[in-house]
């Protein structure tokens, strides 16, 4: 499958597959004017499937988000058709206003000016939690 | 420095050391504490009804020689008109040099303590925490039995909405050689990070079981609950569960002798009120020693922020 290459923008590589969605969602690539391509279950060497996204735009991506959705996927920036830089992912210590807090009990659930903000208590099994109630955050 | 406790994890074991130390001098000598917050005022916002845990602060701090400034329920209060928490404990700040909250959303004092400028003592924030019930819990603990390794510690009744649970639990795991038997209906069984987070992370031995009788002889420590109804979202599971343990003197035969009993009450019918005359009856123990556990943290939190 082709689909063309980008001139300047972003190509988000190695996504874990079916986690591209969940990526889009976050950055709010739907309210972008530019084109944006995902490719599911693309064929990896490394990996068996993988998920890709492209942004044919140059606009900054929150890192965190991609971070905290999946730390193993890779930036590549693209510039004059060409690539310009490779962004290494970790993951962040603090997300704020990412996700919401699901829990019905949470002290954000009924005061809106509360950011929603989840830290990462366990590197290792990828656990964000609620700064507030301790809940563990929906990846 | 303002420091605020919202968790029995805010707190270290040697600083709980030291709060049982102060604890010990305050029942031993009561006078020596009875000026020392004098001219000082606590302030307790109760968003939800409490009747003990209010009295024992404010009981505390009037013992401390101090005052106290509270804040009738949510009904009557700002909250009513829609203030937030933040600008609640902004404005209680002004009047007050330290702040009790209980509050039935998760993590409310936590926003108390960010936006205060005094500290602030979590009172119970849903069914997070709790850390005075806690503080109470661990003096009861410590008073009984002198120390707190190699116990065996039966929890019995609601494991999974019962905060108090989950912060002895926590607090417990910290000493070497406890064990915990885990007592409840299938439907009320400690919460999964409970148990992966907690037991399994420390390698804290544990057992869950429905049968309080067969697991009581082998108890040092039994810590009853009661069945929480405003936990509840749906009436008829409340309606199904809440007889499930009533704990009374003929299932006590086979008990040790030296058995703790605790509650961090209200009881409603888990325990037997004839159980009360029984020597190993601690839960109006507990009452008392959570008031001299907050007279303690109030002390200390007012020294460190230099208040007094």
């Amino acid at each position: 499958m082709n689909i063309d290459s980008i001139q300047n923008g972003i190509v988000i590589d190695h996504i874990t597959a079916g986690n591209a969605m969940r990526i889009y969602e976050l950055l709010e690539l739907d309210k972008l004017e530019a084109a944006v391509a995902i490719i599911k279950n693309a064929t990896s060497n490394k990996m068996g499937k993988k998920d890709i996204i492209k942004i044919d735009a140059a606009i900054d991506v929150n890192l965190d988000v991609i971070g905290f959705v999946d730390p193993d996927a890779t930036i590549n920036v693209i510039r004059d058709g060409k690539l310009f830089e490779k962004k290494k992912i970790d993951m962040p210590e603090t997300i704020i206003n990412v996700v919401k807090c699901k829990n019905p009990r949470c002290i954000t659930s009924c005061e809106q000016e509360l950011d929603h903000v989840f830290k990462l208590t366990d590197r290792k099994k990828k656990i964000y939690r609620c700064i507030y109630c301790e809940t563990k955050a929906n990846i | 420095m303002r420091r605020s406790i919202i968790d029995i994890r805010d707190l270290s074991p040697s600083e709980i050391m030291e709060l049982i130390g102060t604890s010990e001098d305050i029942i031993a000598n009561p006078a020596k504490y009875a000026h020392k917050c004098e001219g000082k005022k606590l302030g307790t916002l109760f968003f939800e009804p409490s009747t003990r845990t209010r009295m024992s602060f404010e009981a505390a701090m009037y013992e401390l020689g101090g005052h106290v400034i509270t804040m009738a329920g949510a009904g009557s209060s700002s909250a009513a008109k829609g203030e937030s928490v933040a600008d609640t404990a902004k404005t209680v700040s002004c009047y007050t040099d330290i702040i009790a909250m209980r509050h039935p959303k998760e993590g409310a004092a936590f926003v108390a303590a960010k936006n205060a400028s005094v500290p602030v003592i979590n009172a119970g924030d849903g069914g997070h925490s709790h850390p005075t019930q806690t503080l109470a819990d661990l003096l009861t603990i410590y008073r009984e039995k002198g120390h707190f390794d190699n116990l065996t510690v039966g929890l019995c009744g609601d494991l999974k909405f019962g905060r108090t649970v989950h912060s002895l639990i926590e607090a417990m795991s910290r000493y070497t050689g406890v064990k915990f038997v885990l007592i409840s209906p299938e439907e009320l069984k400690v919460p999964g990070y409970v148990k992966k987070e907690v037991l399994q992370e420390k390698g804290i031995p544990y057992e869950q079981t429905t049968d309080l009788e067969t697991v009581l002889p082998t108890l040092d420590i039994l810590y009853m609950t009661r069945i929480q109804k405003e936990r509840f979202f749906n009436e008829e599971d409340y309606l199904r569960l809440k007889d499930s343990y009533v704990l009374t003197p003929e299932k006590l035969v086979n008990a040790k002798e030296d058995l703790v009993i605790m509650h961090p009450l209200p009881r409603v019918n888990e325990i037997s009120v004839k159980v009360d005359e029984d020597k190993r009856a601690c839960y109006f123990k507990q009452v008392l020693n959570g008031k001299y556990m907050r007279m303690a943290l109030i002390l200390k939190l007012l020294k460190e922020a230099g208040t007094i």
